[in-house]
């Protein structure tokens, strides 16, 4: 069946119109009678509202319509994934409103809109609005948030907490980690990211008072989901009357997955000004403090274990930071996205994590680029190194040591995976930890490091080797497991696909995912071209728009090969029987007798006899002539749930050097062995990587989202928030192994967080071996020039 | 990012530029590059309600051979022109250097030396080079021509010896002493790619010991300023390490360090001392 393109790394075919400047983004769609519109956000991190006066401003040239919180009809925005889902954790629950209407809880929260005739005129207008302010209190660590004394956001949440909750046997690992030989203890700083996709936010609104309907352009990752949120949520305004489009997406890592108030706020604006198109586009400046951010953990780990090298238990306690007010799914990520995976590939026998989700007066935080597993890898890999330095042992040697052996599988993870939510358990399906390690250890030369280091001393540089031995929670999910009863999330997880084959053979597969840069049009018409024998420039693949494409919960968490792969693979194996009860007909042969090679249906034992796709499309599309009981056309619909989500891993070495006077650190080399399963376009899976890693070691070595104590985001532009360049990175050394992933037939296991995942951890490793001769254990990302060079100074080199 | 409205003229010769500056004075901006002034004004940080663009006035563009190794440099040569001028980067290798470290292929191609030492950013490289190159500036307004030494341009942060109703209109930029060599080290910011610490040093020796001596830094204070101790004590010694090392610890003498949430002044002092060495070392290498 299959042909040569599924696994060739064929170009993307998205590629000629985005590298021409011939892609669609939200800002290219010009409407007639476009409006525009502003949002005024608070200069303030606390603050009460004592009156808005928009009278001036909607006076001013082009104003068309001024709104504040009081104009809103709308619901605040929807909480989908509480911490703990339906296991009774409590979550003192606070959402943001469309509008803020008496209070603010971050710098940037929106409290008024102007939409007026010009986007200049807009925001001229925007400085015409006379807030009232009444500061309040700031408090923007997660820590100090809960602290006695500190300022409170909400009266439903004493102390700032959002939930409490635990994951783990704590009286096993009370044990474990209390009467163990060894245990090292370090509070460790997954610091705050802004995700900076290339392409920011925006939306367009039109309504149509015709008909009542609404349309919305949205740059999302999730047009699907947006339209249940904001009609059954939001504003009320029945599903069926709103259509959601997401033209081409430049970027998103996550931050496009959320429901946001702009959303509706076009919505509202467009039906208020008679139907007029309503369109918001943010500054980079608003993406910074008004769009979702990532990461920002502080945690306690305490790891223990014996002399010789065996981890019996992980102890951890964390301060997730969620922000003001929640965003869409903000609590489940550093819980069931972290703390289920926490204790890595190592076969760790007791594990215990408290997770205490606070509000701050910060931007509110949701998923970023590998969400929660980053956060679980940085705590696991940082905690191996510092236990193996504990007990002088090699990094390599007590993973090895550690790792969970290839016969465990399945294997039942002590932090939880395994835990039965509602009958619903999944496992860690397949791995080999050791040979992708192995592999990376000898492209890296790891037994020569030592003269690599007398080597660097004699340049004036410190060089240092990190490891980090990831796995990665991906496919997500099984709608049972992860669902409204289950795991937390309100919704299903499955994947939609409809292919058709039109009369002239051309093959339209509509897809319920929303590609943001992936090329997903071209690794499903691969998927398409090779199950179904067809040439790929006959086949598209449409995606993006709610009218026209099966409902589906779009691409995220690495989802979209794996579950919206499997739903294009089995909606080809229904054309193709089709195809084959057909052929039968037209060559009024048995459909037993029927074979397929490629995209021809022959008659076994008479292969003159055959039909081509083409032709059985043509004919069955008329349906001039149709067995009993066939309907005409070749067009078939398919919703695919996982049985379980997928385990990719890998070992990335980073070596770095740091250099003596400066305390600069610049990545070397980078070693990568990912086992992602099998590859339906391993150029794109190499790009998706090196994405990745580049954004991981942009965490580890540059990025970080600086508040003051006064709330106001000082990194709050590029000028001061270090996004990584091509330039700063040594070519990566990408090596694999291949474990087919058992839970699809494509065997793939997706890749678009595990460089994120992967590479934070390596890189702060190699940083931590660079420093040693200073006797420093640990210090917090990122690792810039000056925080370098005042640890080194901090403590004067043993050697 | 949408800058409040603003008039905007494009005068075709300097004579007509500096008519309509005089008449706009006070709420007339001029405009080369754009690279700095655009910004500003799409943040709103800057809202002048003229804008005066001299960007095509030809005769402000040109690179000049002004005779015995010294260069005049249009207040509008690009730092792509400058690179390009096999003129320029020849008689001052320094600008060879340093230029490509300067912002990007964008930013080069439209940023102008007028405008980058016009704007007087505090972390900007330019200024620390002319400082430590001895250029003079030319400078008209309607009222005439007047040339003045670089020590002195500076006044501070965004502040130079221009008056409101002046245009910069060439840098001069003398021969290098004879034996000197000439050198500019930095360390960015990451994010910005501004120089956290920049340092310029032309160092000339003769029989042995230092006899010419130009240093000057950027970013450390909040504007670039001429490290007059360090010359001082490289004047006369040798030029092993140790007087080297001796002469840089003097970088920040005198000077306020300044301090953000991305270097604090200890640092940048530090910085400044080692990137004194380094230029210093770079300097001499380079004058073989
Ligand atoms: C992305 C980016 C990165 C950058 N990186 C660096 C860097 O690494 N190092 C660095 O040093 N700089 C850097 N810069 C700044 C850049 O060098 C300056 O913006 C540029 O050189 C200024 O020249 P311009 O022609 O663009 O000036 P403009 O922006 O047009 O003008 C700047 C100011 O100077 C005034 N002005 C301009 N020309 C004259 C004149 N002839 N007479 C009187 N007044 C005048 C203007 O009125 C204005 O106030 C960067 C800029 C950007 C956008």
């Amino acid at each position: 069946m299959t042909t040569d393109v599924l696994g060739a790394s064929v170009k993307r075919v998205e590629d000629p119109r985005f590298i021409t400047g011939k892609g669609r983004y939200l800002d290219d769609i010009k409407l007639a009678g476009m409006t525009y519109m502003s949002i005024l956000r608070s200069p303030y991190a606390h603050a009460n509202i004592r009156s808005i006066d928009t009278s001036a401003a909607k006076a001013m040239p082009g104003v068309v319509l001024v709104l504040t919180g009081a104009d809103v009809p709308y619901n605040p925005l929807p909480m989908a994934w509480p911490a703990g889902g339906s296991s009774g954790v409590v979550n003192n629950i606070n959402m943001p409103r469309v509008l803020a209407t008496d209070s603010v809880k971050w710098t940037g929260e929106g409290v008024a809109a102007v939409i007026a005739e010009t986007a200049a005129q807009a925001v001229d207008a925007l400085e015409a609005i006379v807030v009232e302010w009444e500061p309040l209190p700031v408090v923007v660590d997660a820590e100090k948030a809960t602290e006695a004394g500190a300022p409170q956001l909400h009266e439903n949440a004493p102390n700032n907490v959002v939930f409490n909750w635990t994951v783990g046997d704590k009286a096993g690992t009370d044990a474990a980690v209390d009467s163990a030989e060894v245990v090292v203890r370090q509070r460790i700083v997954n610091q705050r990211l802004i995700p900076n996709p290339m392409e920011v936010r925006g939306d367009i609104g039109l309504y149509n008072p015709g008909t009542e309907e609404y349309t919305v352009w949205m740059s999302s990752q999730t047009p699907h989901i947006q339209r249940l949120l904001l009609t059954a949520f939001v504003t009320g305004i029945p599903e069926h009357k709103v259509r959601c489009i997401a033209p081409d997406v430049g970027g998103a890592f996550g931050t496009k997955i959320f429901c946001y108030a702009d959303m509706a706020l076009v919505m509202l604006a467009s039906r208020l000004t008679g139907g007029r198109p309503v369109k918001w586009v943010e500054t980079r400046r608003e993406n910074y403090q008004s769009t979702t951010h990532g990461r920002d953990h502080i945690t306690y780990l305490e790891i223990a274990g014996t002399r010789d090298g065996e981890i019996t238990g992980l102890r951890v306690k964390t301060y997730a930071n969620l922000g003001g007010r929640l965003s869409t799914i903000g609590p489940g990520v550093p819980t069931t996205l972290y703390a289920r995976v926490l204790s890595g590939c190592y076969k760790i026998p007791n594990v215990y994590c408290e997770v205490t989700g606070v509000y701050t007066n910060t931007t509110f935080v949701d998923a970023y680029r590998g969400a929660g597993r980053p956060e679980a890898t940085y705590v696991i890999e940082r905690a191996m190194d510092l236990f193996a330095d504990e007990i002088g042992m090699d990094p390599a040697e007590i993973r090895r040591r550690n790792f969970i052996a290839p016969d465990k599988f399945p294997y039942d993870n002590p932090s939880g995976l395994g835990t039965a939510v509602n009958g619903e358990k999944i496992y860690i399906d397949s791995g080999n930890y050791e040979p992708a390690m192995d592999m990376a250890l000898k492209t890296v030369g790891y037994g020569s490091l030592d003269k690599a280091k007398t080597d660097a001393r004699s340049r004036g540089k410190y060089l240092g080797l990190g490891l980090s031995t990831y796995i990665e929670v991906c496919g997500v999910a099984p709608s049972k497991w992860i669902g409204a009863v289950g795991e937390g999330w309100g919704a299903a997880m499955w994947e939609s696909a409809n292919l058709k084959i039109h009369l002239t053979g051309k093959v339209v597969l509509t897809m319920g995912t929303q590609p943001q840069g992936q090329g997903h049009e071209t690794t499903f018409s691969q998927i398409i071209a090779s199950e179904l024998g067809l040439p790929m420039e006959d086949i598209i693949v449409q995606h993006s728009d709610t009218q026209g494409t099966p409902f589906g919960y779009g691409s995220y968490g690495s989802r979209t090969a794996t579950v919206g792969g499997e739903a294009a693979v089995k909606a080809a194996g229904k054309i193709r029987e089709k195809a084959r009860h057909y052929a039968a007909h037209m060559l009024e042969a048995s459909v037993d007798d029927i074979e397929v090679e490629g995209n021809e249906y022959r008659v076994k034992g008479s292969p003159e006899k055959k039909k081509t796709l083409q032709e059985i499309a043509f004919a069955l599309d008329l349906g001039f002539s149709l067995p009993e009981g066939m309907e005409p056309y070749l067009d078939e619909t398919v919703y695919h749930d996982t049985t379980n989500c997928t385990w990719p891993f890998g070992t990335h070495i980073a070596v770095v050097e740091i250099d003596e006077e400066t305390g600069k650190v610049d990545l070397v080399r980078y070693v990568a062995v990912d086992d992602v399963g099998k590859k339906i376009n391993p150029m794109i899976v190499d790009g998706q990587l090196h994405g990745g890693i580049a954004q991981g070691v942009g965490q580890a070595l540059w990025e970080g989202a600086v508040y003051g104590d006064d709330g106001q985001l000082l990194s709050g532009s590029m000028l001061d928030y270090a996004v990584p360049r091509a330039s700063w990175f040594p070519n990566f050394e990408l090596g694999e192994t291949v474990t087919p992933s058992p839970v699809n037939p494509l065997g793939v296991k997706g890749v678009g967080e595990a460089g994120a995942i992967a590479s934070t951890a390596a890189v702060a490793n190699a940083v931590m071996d660079a420093l040693s001769p200073f006797g420093i254990r640990h210090i917090d990302m990122p690792f810039t020039a000056p925080k370098v060079w005042r640890a080194m100074h901090d403590k004067e080199a043993r050697s | 990012m949408i800058p409040a409205a603003f008039d905007y003229a494009r005068p075709a010769s300097l004579d007509e530029a500096l008519t309509l500056l005089a008449r706009g004075a006070g709420s007339a901006k001029v405009l080369a590059g754009g690279q700095s002034l655009l910004p500003l004004m799409r943040l709103r940080l800057a809202s002048p309600a003229k804008l005066i663009d001299i960007g095509r006035i030809a005769e402000l563009r040109a690179i000049r051979d002004l005779g015995g190794g010294a260069t005049g440099i249009g207040a509008l040569a690009t730092y792509r022109d400058v690179l390009d001028s096999k003129l320029a980067t020849h008689n001052h290798p320094i600008l060879a250097g340093a230029i490509p470290g300067i912002g990007d292929v964008q930013v080069r191609n439209r940023g102008t030396l007028g405008g980058a030492i016009a704007h007087a950013d505090p972390a900007s490289d330019m200024p620390a080079i002319l400082l430590a190159l001895d250029a003079s500036i030319v400078i008209r307004s309607g009222s005439g021509e007047r040339v003045v030494g670089i020590d002195g341009f500076f006044q501070g942060a965004f502040a130079t010896d221009l008056a409101e109703d002046e245009i910069l209109t060439e840098i001069r930029l003398p021969a290098t002493p004879a034996g000197a060599g000439m050198a500019y080290c930095s360390i960015e910011q990451p994010a910005s790619g501004y120089s956290m610490v920049g340092v310029a040093a032309v160092v000339g020796r003769s029989d042995g010991s230092i006899s010419s001596a130009r240093v000057a830094i950027t970013g450390v204070a909040d504007v670039a300023y001429r490290a007059t101790a360090v010359e001082k004590a490289l004047i006369g010694s040798d030029a092993g390490s140790a007087a080297i090392d001796a002469a840089a610890a003097h970088a920040t003498d005198g000077q306020e360090v300044s301090s953000d949430f991305n270097a604090n002044a200890e640092y940048r002092a530090a910085m400044a001392v080692v990137h004194t060495s380094r230029a210093i070392e770079a300097a001499f290498a380079a004058a073989g």
